[in-house]
């Protein structure tokens, strides 16, 4: 079970409110991850990549155990904390705009 | 019993006013969609309860909502805008080319004739259709492929199809409006465009006459005469007679021909408004008065309307798709001000009122005249 933690707006949009917990198909990516967020809560395809070329959106984020996945391979493997579901998987708006 | 329905977008939600007839008492409900961008919202004249909603960030993008309970719920639709083929370049800003990429719906413009179908003005410029309410959407794009397209170029608010205006009395004719590369006819429901800016007159552009390159900002036309366009550009106000064939400058008397909005009187084909702004360089109101200005002679003769409108320290903007009016027998006019202010008036301009005062930055108005 792996825990995602949505920024407000996109909590909004899948109507859920605190973290989300997915199963994800094989092993545990940002890839992976956000396969089954759009499964399970369709409203949020696009909104964190674009779904043609699969690039995450500009002013998105992932972040996992203090570190910033970001700019890491959407296939990168994840930190043993979320795959054991201890730490959530975050998807995080870029602070931006002041 | 009549009323009438106003439908705002603002830089951070939507929001509904809704009245009787008299226009007098209104009931406010909103934020709808808290937070995010909506560029526009308007109701399907054939199903008055269907409405459809552009809501964006630049964080997560675009989606459709889309109402069918007159905005009480929504539920989203589709929001996949891809460009047919292989979109290839325009203009950038410095005259280099630039790939036509995405970035949100400025317009939407439900069918006059069928609930289901609406086409979408986007940024960057193109124009796409729905004819299953919005769940799928098909690019239009003879209009970007029509061969200008690789020199049109950004106006300062993005290279953006804002206004998107069919034909009443034929389906086949569709004019749109481009920031800024100018207006566009199809004589033939969208398939093939040609540019409708001859007599269009810009500085700035190389070619001052040129056939596009030009910053339309808004167009209307009355139902009863569809071959009647009138335009505000950046500068100048303009009039056609042959539906974009040719135009001809009707500013007039106006104390500035620069300016976004315009909207045509319900009944009298040839009453127009417009809100004069300073200039380019300075988005308010001239001597920092809040004025409509009306023409009952389809332009060149124009009279300020300042009744209830604040006539000194006004520094707001009036956005290109934020006026619009209602059909009741006493025409309503309506305009929303970059300063949140939603102002009507019950009886063609006479004097005002506003309905609110402190919404978000108001970048739509939409009304909706219900039975």
């Amino acid at each position: 079970m792996i825990r995602v933690v949505l920024p407000a707006h996109l909590k909004t949009l899948a109507r859920v409110k605190g973290e989300v917990e997915l199963e994800v198909d094989g092993a545990p990516t940002p890839r992976t991850i956000i396969d089954a967020l759009e499964r399970r809560y369709p409203v949020l395809l696009g909104t964190i990549r674009d779904p043609r070329t699969q690039e995450r959106r500009k002013f998105v984020r992932f972040y996992a155990c203090e570190e910033d996945l970001s700019l890491e391979s959407l296939d990168v493997a994840l930190p043993e904390a979320v795959v054991r579901g201890s730490e959530p998987f975050f998807v995080i708006g870029a602070m931006a705009g002041g | 019993m009549s009323g009438v329905r106003v439908l705002v977008g603002t830089r951070k939600g939507a929001f509904i006013l809704s009245s009787d007839g008299q226009r007098r008492n209104w009931d406010v409900k909103g934020p709808f969609f808290g937070g995010w961008e909506i560029y526009h919202l308007k109701g399907s004249p054939v199903d008055p309860n269907r409405i459809f909603a552009s809501q964006s960030t630049g964080w997560f993008g675009q989606l459709i909502q889309r109402s069918d309970d007159g905005g009480l719920t929504w539920e989203p639709v589709g929001n996949q805008f891809v460009y047919d083929g292989v979109p290839g370049t325009h203009q950038w800003y410095d005259g280099t080319p630039h790939p036509w990429e995405f970035e949100r719906v400025w317009h939407l413009e439900p069918s006059l004739r069928d609930p289901d179908t609406l086409l979408a003005g986007v940024e960057d410029a193109a124009l796409f259709r729905s004819t299953d309410a919005g769940a799928t959407w098909t690019e239009l794009s003879g209009l970007r492929e029509h061969g200008t397209g690789p020199s049109w170029q950004p106006g300062a608010g993005g290279m953006c199809l804002h206004t998107i205006i069919v034909s009443p009395k034929d389906a086949q004719r569709i004019f749109v409006a481009i920031s800024s590369a100018g207006a566009f006819r199809s004589d033939d429901g969208g398939d093939t465009w040609r540019p409708i800016n001859h007599g269009l007159h810009s500085e700035g552009l190389p070619d001052e006459d040129a056939e596009v390159g030009h910053c339309v900002h808004r167009i209307a036309l009355h139902p009863s005469n569809p071959d009647v366009l009138y335009m505000q550009k950046h500068w100048d106000v303009m009039r056609s007679d042959n539906a974009g064939d040719s135009w001809v400058e009707v500013s007039g008397n106006l104390p500035s021909d620069f300016g976004f909005a315009i909207d045509v009187h319900a009944h009298e084909p040839e009453t127009v408004y417009v809100v004069p702004i300073t200039s380019d360089s300075e988005h308010f109101p001239p001597e920092g008065k809040l004025r409509v200005y009306r023409s009952r002679s389809g332009g060149n003769e124009w009279e300020p309307l300042t009744k209830g409108l604040p006539q000194e320290n006004c520094y707001v903007d009036v956005l290109r798709d934020a006026m619009a009016v209602d059909s009741l027998e006493e025409c309503g006019v309506y305009f929303g001000t970059t300063g949140g202010q939603v102002y009507a008036s019950s009886n063609a301009g006479d004097s005002w009122a506003p309905i609110v005062r402190d919404l978000p930055a108001v970048l739509s108005v939409e009304v909706q005249t219900l039975a």
